[in-house]
Protein backbone atom coordinates (compact mmCIF):
# COMPACT_ATOMS: atom_id res chain seq x y z
CA UNK A 1 0.00 0.00 0.00
CA UNK A 2 2.93 2.90 0.83
CA UNK A 3 6.59 2.47 -0.35
CA UNK A 4 8.77 5.12 1.04
CA UNK A 5 12.58 5.02 -0.30
CA UNK A 6 15.48 7.09 0.79
CA UNK A 7 13.07 9.42 1.98
CA UNK A 8 15.12 12.59 3.59
CA UNK A 9 14.04 15.87 4.98
CA UNK A 10 16.29 18.74 5.74
CA UNK A 11 15.71 22.24 7.22
CA UNK A 12 18.07 24.40 7.22
CA UNK A 13 20.94 22.05 6.83
CA UNK A 14 19.10 20.09 9.93
CA UNK A 15 18.48 16.56 9.20
CA UNK A 16 14.87 15.77 10.41
CA UNK A 17 14.65 12.39 8.33
CA UNK A 18 17.49 10.94 7.15
CA UNK A 19 17.20 8.66 4.31
CA UNK A 20 14.29 6.44 5.91
CA UNK A 21 13.05 3.33 3.86
CA UNK A 22 9.36 1.22 4.82
CA UNK A 23 6.37 -0.13 3.54
CA UNK A 24 3.38 -0.47 5.00
CA UNK A 25 1.15 -3.20 3.38
CA UNK A 26 -2.53 -2.90 2.90
CA UNK A 27 -4.30 -3.54 6.25
CA UNK A 28 -2.04 -3.16 8.45
CA UNK A 29 -1.17 -0.80 11.26
CA UNK A 30 1.84 0.41 11.33
CA UNK A 31 3.32 1.92 14.86
CA UNK A 32 6.19 5.07 14.17
CA UNK A 33 7.51 5.32 17.87
CA UNK A 34 10.35 7.50 18.81
CA UNK A 35 11.42 10.39 21.33
CA UNK A 36 10.45 13.97 20.06
CA UNK A 37 12.27 15.29 17.18
CA UNK A 38 13.08 11.91 15.96
CA UNK A 39 11.35 12.75 12.56
CA UNK A 40 7.55 10.93 13.17
CA UNK A 41 5.69 13.73 12.42
CA UNK A 42 8.04 15.39 9.78
CA UNK A 43 7.45 11.63 7.33
CA UNK A 44 3.48 12.07 8.69
CA UNK A 45 3.91 15.33 6.85
CA UNK A 46 5.42 14.45 3.81
CA UNK A 47 3.06 11.37 3.38
CA UNK A 48 0.45 14.20 3.53
CA UNK A 49 2.55 16.74 1.10
CA UNK A 50 2.51 19.33 3.52
CA UNK A 51 5.78 19.12 3.50
CA UNK A 52 7.97 18.39 0.52
CA UNK A 53 10.64 16.26 0.71
CA UNK A 54 14.51 17.23 0.34
CA UNK A 55 14.80 14.02 -1.71
CA UNK A 56 13.61 9.96 -1.77
CA UNK A 57 10.11 8.48 -3.28
CA UNK A 58 6.79 8.20 -1.45
CA UNK A 59 4.58 5.78 -3.31
CA UNK A 60 1.12 5.20 -1.92
CA UNK A 61 -1.10 2.47 -3.54
CA UNK A 62 1.37 2.52 -6.58
CA UNK A 63 1.12 5.95 -7.58
CA UNK A 64 4.24 8.62 -6.58
CA UNK A 65 3.04 10.86 -4.69
CA UNK A 66 4.50 13.91 -6.29
CA UNK A 67 2.61 13.26 -9.54
CA UNK A 68 -0.97 12.06 -8.42
CA UNK A 69 -1.62 14.22 -5.67
CA UNK A 70 -5.44 14.95 -5.71
CA UNK A 71 -5.93 10.19 -6.51
CA UNK A 72 -4.08 9.78 -3.46
CA UNK A 73 -4.79 12.36 -0.91
CA UNK A 74 -8.48 11.81 -1.77
CA UNK A 75 -8.28 8.68 -0.55
CA UNK A 76 -5.79 9.68 2.53
CA UNK A 77 -6.88 11.49 5.83
CA UNK A 78 -5.41 12.48 9.01
CA UNK A 79 -6.24 12.64 12.71
CA UNK A 80 -4.15 14.78 14.94
CA UNK A 81 -4.19 15.81 18.40
CA UNK A 82 -2.04 18.86 17.44
CA UNK A 83 -4.53 19.94 14.84
CA UNK A 84 -7.50 22.21 15.48
CA UNK A 85 -10.85 22.18 13.04
CA UNK A 86 -12.82 25.47 12.68
CA UNK A 87 -13.80 26.37 15.74
CA UNK A 88 -17.12 28.77 15.21
CA UNK A 89 -18.69 26.09 13.37
CA UNK A 90 -20.53 23.46 14.60
CA UNK A 91 -19.46 19.66 14.80
CA UNK A 92 -21.99 19.19 12.15
CA UNK A 93 -21.01 21.95 9.52
CA UNK A 94 -17.31 20.62 10.09
CA UNK A 95 -18.07 17.20 8.55
CA UNK A 96 -20.65 19.55 5.80
CA UNK A 97 -17.35 20.53 4.95
CA UNK A 98 -14.99 17.81 4.77
CA UNK A 99 -17.52 15.76 3.35
CA UNK A 100 -17.49 18.11 0.66
CA UNK A 101 -13.92 18.71 0.29
CA UNK A 102 -13.19 14.82 -0.23
CA UNK A 103 -16.26 14.37 -2.23
CA UNK A 104 -17.82 12.18 -0.70
CA UNK A 105 -20.88 9.73 -1.88
CA UNK A 106 -24.53 10.46 -0.15
CA UNK A 107 -22.86 13.24 2.22
CA UNK A 108 -25.78 13.57 4.83
CA UNK A 109 -25.99 9.80 5.02
CA UNK A 110 -22.50 9.48 5.51
CA UNK A 111 -22.25 12.27 7.98
CA UNK A 112 -25.15 10.68 9.87
CA UNK A 113 -23.68 7.15 9.97
CA UNK A 114 -20.08 8.64 10.91
CA UNK A 115 -21.71 10.81 14.05
CA UNK A 116 -23.76 7.29 15.09
CA UNK A 117 -20.68 4.98 15.10
CA UNK A 118 -18.93 7.71 17.32
CA UNK A 119 -21.62 8.76 19.02
CA UNK A 120 -21.80 12.23 18.67
CA UNK A 121 -24.96 12.60 18.59
CA UNK A 122 -25.38 14.64 21.82
CA UNK A 123 -22.67 17.21 20.49
CA UNK A 124 -23.64 17.34 16.52
CA UNK A 125 -24.92 20.66 16.40
CA UNK A 126 -22.40 22.03 19.73
CA UNK A 127 -19.71 24.73 18.39
CA UNK A 128 -16.57 23.26 18.12
CA UNK A 129 -14.52 25.50 20.57
CA UNK A 130 -17.13 24.40 22.90
CA UNK A 131 -15.85 20.34 22.83
CA UNK A 132 -13.92 19.12 25.48
CA UNK A 133 -10.52 17.14 24.45
CA UNK A 134 -11.85 14.02 24.34
CA UNK A 135 -14.46 15.20 21.88
CA UNK A 136 -12.18 17.37 19.66
CA UNK A 137 -10.63 14.18 19.64
CA UNK A 138 -13.74 12.48 18.30
CA UNK A 139 -14.68 15.30 15.75
CA UNK A 140 -11.27 15.03 14.57
CA UNK A 141 -11.76 10.87 14.11
CA UNK A 142 -14.67 11.56 12.30
CA UNK A 143 -13.45 13.75 10.15
CA UNK A 144 -10.89 11.22 9.17
CA UNK A 145 -13.16 8.15 8.85
CA UNK A 146 -16.05 10.32 6.91
CA UNK A 147 -13.97 9.69 3.91
CA UNK A 148 -13.30 5.67 4.30
CA UNK A 149 -9.79 6.59 3.21
CA UNK A 150 -7.64 3.86 2.84
CA UNK A 151 -4.96 5.32 4.20
CA UNK A 152 -5.15 6.57 7.41
CA UNK A 153 -2.41 8.81 9.19
CA UNK A 154 -3.14 8.61 13.20
CA UNK A 155 -0.63 11.51 15.11
CA UNK A 156 -0.34 10.76 19.04
CA UNK A 157 -4.97 10.92 18.62
CA UNK A 158 -5.22 9.73 22.07
CA UNK A 159 -2.77 12.81 23.59
CA UNK A 160 -4.30 14.61 26.02
CA UNK A 161 -6.96 12.01 26.63
CA UNK A 162 -7.35 10.48 30.18
CA UNK A 163 -7.23 6.59 29.86
CA UNK A 164 -10.67 6.01 30.00
CA UNK A 165 -11.14 8.62 26.49
CA UNK A 166 -7.79 7.23 24.91
CA UNK A 167 -9.34 3.22 25.93
CA UNK A 168 -12.73 4.44 24.03
CA UNK A 169 -10.58 6.11 21.26
CA UNK A 170 -8.17 3.12 20.37
CA UNK A 171 -11.33 0.68 20.54
CA UNK A 172 -12.75 2.96 18.01
CA UNK A 173 -9.86 2.85 15.66
CA UNK A 174 -9.65 -0.73 15.31
CA UNK A 175 -13.51 -1.34 15.03
CA UNK A 176 -12.63 1.48 12.05
CA UNK A 177 -10.23 -0.62 10.73
CA UNK A 178 -11.71 -4.38 10.86
CA UNK A 179 -14.70 -2.93 8.94
CA UNK A 180 -12.71 -1.01 6.00
CA UNK A 181 -9.47 -2.88 6.05
CA UNK A 182 -8.00 -0.01 6.06
CA UNK A 183 -4.11 0.69 6.47
CA UNK A 184 -3.32 2.88 9.31
CA UNK A 185 0.15 4.54 10.72
CA UNK A 186 0.12 5.57 14.07
CA UNK A 187 2.38 7.37 16.22
CA UNK A 188 2.35 7.62 20.02
CA UNK A 189 4.35 8.23 22.96
CA UNK A 190 2.00 5.58 24.94
CA UNK A 191 4.24 2.12 24.49
CA UNK A 192 1.00 0.11 25.79
CA UNK A 193 -1.09 1.42 23.22
CA UNK A 194 1.58 1.09 20.54
CA UNK A 195 1.87 -2.67 21.55
CA UNK A 196 -2.29 -2.98 21.54
CA UNK A 197 -2.18 -1.01 18.20
CA UNK A 198 0.19 -1.92 15.74
CA UNK A 199 0.80 -5.12 14.03
CA UNK A 200 4.81 -4.09 13.32
CA UNK A 201 6.91 -1.37 15.03
CA UNK A 202 9.25 0.93 13.09
CA UNK A 203 11.39 2.83 15.88
CA UNK A 204 13.08 6.18 14.54
CA UNK A 205 15.51 8.45 16.64
CA UNK A 206 17.52 11.21 14.86
CA UNK A 207 15.62 10.82 11.81
CA UNK A 208 17.12 7.17 11.13
CA UNK A 209 15.08 4.23 11.53
CA UNK A 210 16.97 2.12 14.06
CA UNK A 211 14.56 -0.91 14.26
CA UNK A 212 12.03 -2.32 12.72
CA UNK A 213 9.44 -5.47 13.34
CA UNK A 214 6.99 -7.00 16.14
CA UNK A 215 7.00 -5.25 19.39
CA UNK A 216 8.56 -8.83 20.77
CA UNK A 217 11.13 -8.47 18.21
CA UNK A 218 12.37 -5.12 18.99
CA UNK A 219 12.64 -5.56 21.99
CA UNK A 220 14.92 -8.75 21.68
CA UNK A 221 17.11 -6.51 19.41
CA UNK A 222 17.46 -4.48 22.20
CA UNK A 223 17.79 -6.45 24.87
CA UNK A 224 15.55 -5.28 26.99
CA UNK A 225 12.23 -6.09 28.81
CA UNK A 226 9.60 -3.81 26.79
CA UNK A 227 9.32 -1.49 24.45
CA UNK A 228 8.71 1.20 27.22
CA UNK A 229 12.61 0.04 27.83
CA UNK A 230 13.93 0.28 24.55
CA UNK A 231 12.46 3.73 24.50
CA UNK A 232 14.00 5.21 27.06
CA UNK A 233 17.44 3.44 26.06
CA UNK A 234 16.87 5.29 22.55
CA UNK A 235 16.27 8.16 23.90
CA UNK A 236 18.96 8.65 26.27
CA UNK A 237 21.50 7.36 23.84
CA UNK A 238 20.34 9.97 21.79
CA UNK B 1 -10.39 23.16 -10.86
CA UNK B 2 -12.88 21.30 -8.64
CA UNK B 3 -16.36 22.77 -8.06
CA UNK B 4 -17.43 20.85 -4.90
CA UNK B 5 -14.51 21.81 -3.12
CA UNK B 6 -14.54 25.60 -4.56
CA UNK B 7 -18.20 25.23 -3.03
CA UNK B 8 -17.07 23.43 0.27
CA UNK B 9 -14.86 26.53 1.12
CA UNK B 10 -17.58 28.78 0.44
CA UNK B 11 -19.97 27.23 2.36
CA UNK B 12 -17.03 27.47 5.53
CA UNK B 13 -17.41 31.29 5.31
CA UNK B 14 -20.76 31.43 5.31
CA UNK B 15 -21.34 28.68 8.40
CA UNK B 16 -18.92 31.42 9.73
CA UNK B 17 -20.31 34.40 9.15
CA UNK B 18 -23.99 33.61 9.86
CA UNK B 19 -23.32 33.74 13.23
CA UNK B 20 -20.81 36.15 13.89
CA UNK B 21 -22.22 39.62 14.34
CA UNK B 22 -18.24 41.16 15.16
CA UNK B 23 -17.58 39.47 11.46
CA UNK B 24 -20.68 41.30 9.55
CA UNK B 25 -20.00 44.01 11.18
CA UNK B 26 -16.52 44.42 10.16
CA UNK B 27 -17.74 43.96 7.25
CA UNK B 28 -19.27 47.27 6.85
CA UNK B 29 -17.96 49.13 9.43
CA UNK B 30 -15.29 50.78 8.20
CA UNK B 31 -16.64 51.42 4.79
CA UNK B 32 -19.83 53.43 6.52
CA UNK B 33 -17.58 55.15 8.79
CA UNK B 34 -15.77 56.41 6.00
CA UNK B 35 -18.56 57.61 3.98
CA UNK B 36 -20.29 59.22 6.93
CA UNK B 37 -17.17 61.14 8.26
CA UNK B 38 -15.68 61.99 4.62
CA UNK B 39 -18.77 62.50 3.15
CA UNK B 40 -20.15 65.35 5.91
CA UNK B 41 -16.37 66.65 5.85
CA UNK B 42 -17.33 66.93 1.59
CA UNK B 43 -20.34 68.44 2.44
CA UNK B 44 -19.08 71.35 4.05
CA UNK B 45 -16.14 72.15 2.70
CA UNK B 46 -18.19 72.25 -0.96
CA UNK B 47 -20.35 75.43 0.65
CA UNK B 48 -17.16 77.40 0.71
CA UNK B 49 -16.31 76.33 -2.93
CA UNK B 50 -19.07 77.23 -4.66
CA UNK B 51 -17.18 77.64 -7.51
CA UNK B 52 -16.47 73.41 -7.49
CA UNK B 53 -20.05 72.04 -7.24
CA UNK B 54 -19.15 68.20 -7.77
CA UNK B 55 -16.63 67.74 -5.34
CA UNK B 56 -19.45 65.96 -3.39
CA UNK B 57 -19.58 63.62 -6.32
CA UNK B 58 -15.69 63.21 -6.75
CA UNK B 59 -14.92 62.73 -2.95
CA UNK B 60 -17.71 60.36 -2.00
CA UNK B 61 -17.67 58.06 -5.83
CA UNK B 62 -14.24 57.89 -4.93
CA UNK B 63 -14.94 56.90 -1.15
CA UNK B 64 -17.40 54.28 -2.21
CA UNK B 65 -14.90 52.76 -5.23
CA UNK B 66 -11.84 53.15 -3.25
CA UNK B 67 -13.64 50.78 -0.75
CA UNK B 68 -14.58 48.11 -3.34
CA UNK B 69 -10.98 47.56 -4.06
CA UNK B 70 -10.43 47.44 -0.06
CA UNK B 71 -12.84 44.58 0.51
CA UNK B 72 -11.95 42.68 -2.77
CA UNK B 73 -8.48 42.63 -1.04
CA UNK B 74 -9.95 42.09 2.72
CA UNK B 75 -11.98 38.95 0.93
CA UNK B 76 -8.98 37.17 0.32
CA UNK B 77 -6.60 37.82 2.88
CA UNK B 78 -8.84 37.63 6.01
CA UNK B 79 -10.42 33.96 4.65
CA UNK B 80 -7.06 33.10 4.76
CA UNK B 81 -6.37 34.29 8.13
CA UNK B 82 -9.84 32.63 9.19
CA UNK B 83 -7.98 29.38 8.80
CA UNK B 84 -4.52 30.57 10.40
CA UNK B 85 -6.74 31.95 13.29
CA UNK B 86 -8.38 28.46 13.40
CA UNK B 87 -5.88 26.14 12.62
CA UNK B 88 -7.09 24.44 10.16
CA UNK B 89 -4.80 25.30 7.34
CA UNK B 90 -3.36 21.52 7.75
CA UNK B 91 -6.43 20.15 7.36
CA UNK B 92 -6.94 21.88 4.07
CA UNK B 93 -3.91 21.41 2.30
CA UNK B 94 -3.62 17.47 3.57
CA UNK B 95 -6.78 17.19 1.67
CA UNK B 96 -7.17 16.90 -1.97
CA UNK B 97 -7.77 20.89 -2.55
CA UNK B 98 -5.70 22.71 -4.84
CA UNK B 99 -4.02 26.36 -4.16
CA UNK B 100 -5.70 27.29 -6.99
CA UNK B 101 -9.36 26.25 -5.71
CA UNK B 102 -8.55 28.04 -2.46
CA UNK B 103 -7.87 30.94 -4.25
CA UNK B 104 -10.88 30.48 -6.48
CA UNK B 105 -12.80 30.19 -3.35
CA UNK B 106 -11.39 33.54 -1.47
CA UNK B 107 -12.43 35.36 -4.66
CA UNK B 108 -16.16 34.40 -5.10
CA UNK B 109 -16.37 35.04 -1.03
CA UNK B 110 -14.69 38.48 -1.70
CA UNK B 111 -17.13 39.40 -4.68
CA UNK B 112 -20.20 38.57 -1.96
CA UNK B 113 -18.32 41.02 0.99
CA UNK B 114 -18.24 43.31 -2.03
CA UNK B 115 -21.56 42.95 -3.51
CA UNK B 116 -22.72 43.36 0.27
CA UNK B 117 -20.37 46.51 1.09
CA UNK B 118 -21.56 47.70 -2.51
CA UNK B 119 -25.43 47.95 -1.82
CA UNK B 120 -24.85 49.69 1.52
CA UNK B 121 -22.79 52.15 0.60
CA UNK B 122 -24.88 52.89 -2.54
CA UNK B 123 -28.07 53.20 0.03
CA UNK B 124 -26.66 55.26 2.91
CA UNK B 125 -24.69 57.86 -0.08
CA UNK B 126 -27.95 58.53 -1.85
CA UNK B 127 -30.13 59.06 1.92
CA UNK B 128 -27.45 61.15 3.24
CA UNK B 129 -25.94 62.78 0.39
CA UNK B 130 -27.80 62.19 -2.61
CA UNK B 131 -25.46 60.96 -4.16
CA UNK B 132 -26.34 58.10 -7.25
CA UNK B 133 -23.32 56.34 -7.84
CA UNK B 134 -24.91 55.21 -11.21
CA UNK B 135 -23.86 58.88 -12.56
CA UNK B 136 -20.81 56.88 -13.32
CA UNK B 137 -22.95 55.30 -16.48
CA UNK B 138 -21.93 52.40 -18.18
CA UNK B 139 -18.31 53.00 -17.06
CA UNK B 140 -19.56 51.74 -13.77
CA UNK B 141 -19.09 48.02 -14.57
CA UNK B 142 -15.41 48.32 -15.91
CA UNK B 143 -14.61 50.59 -13.05
CA UNK B 144 -15.66 47.73 -10.19
CA UNK B 145 -14.28 44.94 -12.09
CA UNK B 146 -10.87 46.48 -12.17
CA UNK B 147 -11.31 47.61 -8.75
CA UNK B 148 -12.12 44.24 -7.95
CA UNK B 149 -9.35 42.60 -9.65
CA UNK B 150 -6.78 45.20 -8.16
CA UNK B 151 -8.00 44.39 -4.88
CA UNK B 152 -7.77 40.81 -5.29
CA UNK B 153 -4.05 41.36 -6.54
CA UNK B 154 -3.09 42.99 -3.55
CA UNK B 155 -4.81 40.46 -1.79
CA UNK B 156 -3.18 37.16 -2.88
CA UNK B 157 0.05 39.47 -2.50
CA UNK B 158 -0.41 39.88 1.10
CA UNK B 159 -1.85 36.51 1.55
CA UNK B 160 1.27 35.19 -0.20
CA UNK B 161 3.61 37.12 2.07
CA UNK B 162 1.90 36.01 5.16
CA UNK B 163 2.13 32.00 4.26
CA UNK B 164 5.54 32.81 3.66
CA UNK B 165 6.13 34.94 6.94
CA UNK B 166 4.05 33.45 9.32
CA UNK B 167 1.39 35.62 11.75
CA UNK B 168 3.98 38.09 11.83
CA UNK B 169 3.00 39.54 8.65
CA UNK B 170 -0.60 39.31 10.15
CA UNK B 171 -0.83 43.58 10.28
CA UNK B 172 -0.22 43.19 6.42
CA UNK B 173 -3.79 42.08 5.66
CA UNK B 174 -5.24 45.93 6.94
CA UNK B 175 -2.07 47.35 5.73
CA UNK B 176 -0.88 46.30 2.95
CA UNK B 177 -3.59 48.04 0.45
CA UNK B 178 -2.70 51.57 1.41
CA UNK B 179 0.97 51.48 0.42
CA UNK B 180 -1.08 51.69 -2.96
CA UNK B 181 -3.36 54.47 -2.15
CA UNK B 182 -0.99 57.43 -2.72
CA UNK B 183 -0.37 56.44 -6.30
CA UNK B 184 -3.62 55.27 -7.07
CA UNK B 185 -4.83 58.72 -6.96
CA UNK B 186 -7.84 58.20 -5.54
CA UNK B 187 -9.21 61.70 -4.22
CA UNK B 188 -6.79 63.98 -6.76
CA UNK B 189 -5.89 63.81 -10.21
CA UNK B 190 -2.27 62.51 -10.91
CA UNK B 191 -1.29 65.42 -12.47
CA UNK B 192 -0.42 66.76 -8.88
CA UNK B 193 1.50 64.12 -7.96
CA UNK B 194 5.28 64.94 -8.43
CA UNK B 195 6.89 63.43 -11.72
CA UNK B 196 8.55 60.09 -10.33
CA UNK B 197 5.22 59.20 -8.78
CA UNK B 198 3.01 59.71 -12.00
CA UNK B 199 5.35 57.50 -13.33
CA UNK B 200 4.69 55.14 -10.88
CA UNK B 201 0.99 55.54 -10.82
CA UNK B 202 1.08 54.98 -14.79
CA UNK B 203 1.52 51.66 -14.00
CA UNK B 204 -1.33 51.32 -10.89
CA UNK B 205 -4.68 50.19 -12.30
CA UNK B 206 -6.64 52.30 -9.61
CA UNK B 207 -4.58 55.27 -10.63
CA UNK B 208 -6.31 54.67 -14.02
CA UNK B 209 -9.83 53.99 -13.04
CA UNK B 210 -10.01 57.24 -10.57
CA UNK B 211 -8.93 59.26 -13.61
CA UNK B 212 -11.57 57.75 -15.58
CA UNK B 213 -13.99 58.28 -13.05
CA UNK B 214 -13.52 61.72 -12.67
CA UNK B 215 -13.43 62.03 -16.21
CA UNK B 216 -16.72 60.79 -16.70
CA UNK B 217 -17.64 63.28 -14.17
CA UNK B 218 -15.74 66.41 -15.63
CA UNK B 219 -16.27 65.72 -19.45
CA UNK B 220 -19.04 63.08 -19.32
CA UNK B 221 -17.22 60.94 -21.76
CA UNK B 222 -16.47 57.26 -21.82
CA UNK B 223 -12.92 56.61 -20.59
CA UNK B 224 -11.42 54.24 -22.96
CA UNK B 225 -8.35 54.40 -22.51
CA UNK B 226 -8.32 54.76 -18.81
CA UNK B 227 -9.59 51.23 -19.20
CA UNK B 228 -7.82 49.46 -21.38
CA UNK B 229 -4.66 50.49 -19.65
CA UNK B 230 -6.24 49.26 -16.34
CA UNK B 231 -7.49 45.96 -17.69
CA UNK B 232 -4.19 45.20 -19.35
CA UNK B 233 -2.42 45.95 -16.23
CA UNK B 234 -4.47 43.97 -13.72
CA UNK B 235 -4.67 41.16 -16.96
CA UNK B 236 -1.02 40.70 -16.00
CA UNK B 237 -0.86 41.40 -12.42
CA UNK B 238 -3.49 38.67 -11.96
CA UNK B 239 -1.60 36.34 -14.02
CA UNK B 240 1.99 37.18 -11.87
CA UNK B 241 0.00 37.54 -8.57
CA UNK B 242 -1.23 33.74 -9.07
CA UNK B 243 2.57 33.09 -10.12
CA UNK B 244 3.74 33.76 -6.54
CA UNK B 245 0.95 32.54 -5.09
CA UNK B 246 2.08 29.14 -5.93
CA UNK B 247 5.65 29.83 -6.18
CA UNK B 248 5.13 31.07 -2.15
CA UNK B 249 2.95 27.26 -1.84
CA UNK B 250 5.81 25.41 -2.88
CA UNK B 251 8.67 27.33 -1.17
CA UNK B 252 6.24 27.15 2.07
CA UNK B 253 5.92 23.50 1.57
CA UNK B 254 9.73 22.78 1.28
CA UNK B 255 10.41 24.69 4.24
CA UNK B 256 8.13 23.22 6.16
CA UNK B 257 6.39 26.94 7.23
CA UNK B 258 2.69 25.66 6.39
CA UNK B 259 2.63 23.24 8.89
CA UNK B 260 3.96 25.53 11.11
CA UNK B 261 1.48 28.72 9.76
CA UNK B 262 -1.55 26.20 9.96
CA UNK B 263 -1.35 23.78 12.01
Amino acid sequence: MVKVRELTKKFNGITAVDHISFDIRKGEILGLLGPNGAGKTTTIHMLLDIVTPTSGEILIGGQDLSQHREEILSQTNFASSHIAMPYSLTVEENLNIFARLYEVPHQQERIDQVIDELEMASIRSKLTRALSSGQMTRLSLAKAFLTQPKLLLLDEPTASLDPDSADKTRTLIQKYQQQFECTILYTSHNMREMEQMSNRIIFMSNGKIVANGTAQEITSQFGRRDLEDVFLTVARRG
Amino acid sequence: MNGNRIHALILRHLFLYQRSLPRIMEIFYWPLLDLVVWGFITVYLSQFKSGLPSVVTFFIGALILWDILFRAQQGITISFLEEIWSRNLMNLFASPLKPGEFLAATMIISLCKVGAVLIVAVLVAWAFYSFNLFILGVSLIPFILNLIIMGWVIGILTTAIIMRYGQEAEVLAWGMVFIFQPVSCVFYPVAVLPMFLQSIAHWIPAAHVFEGMRDVITNNSFPLTELIWASGLNTLYLFASFFLFHHIYNVAKAKGILVRVGG
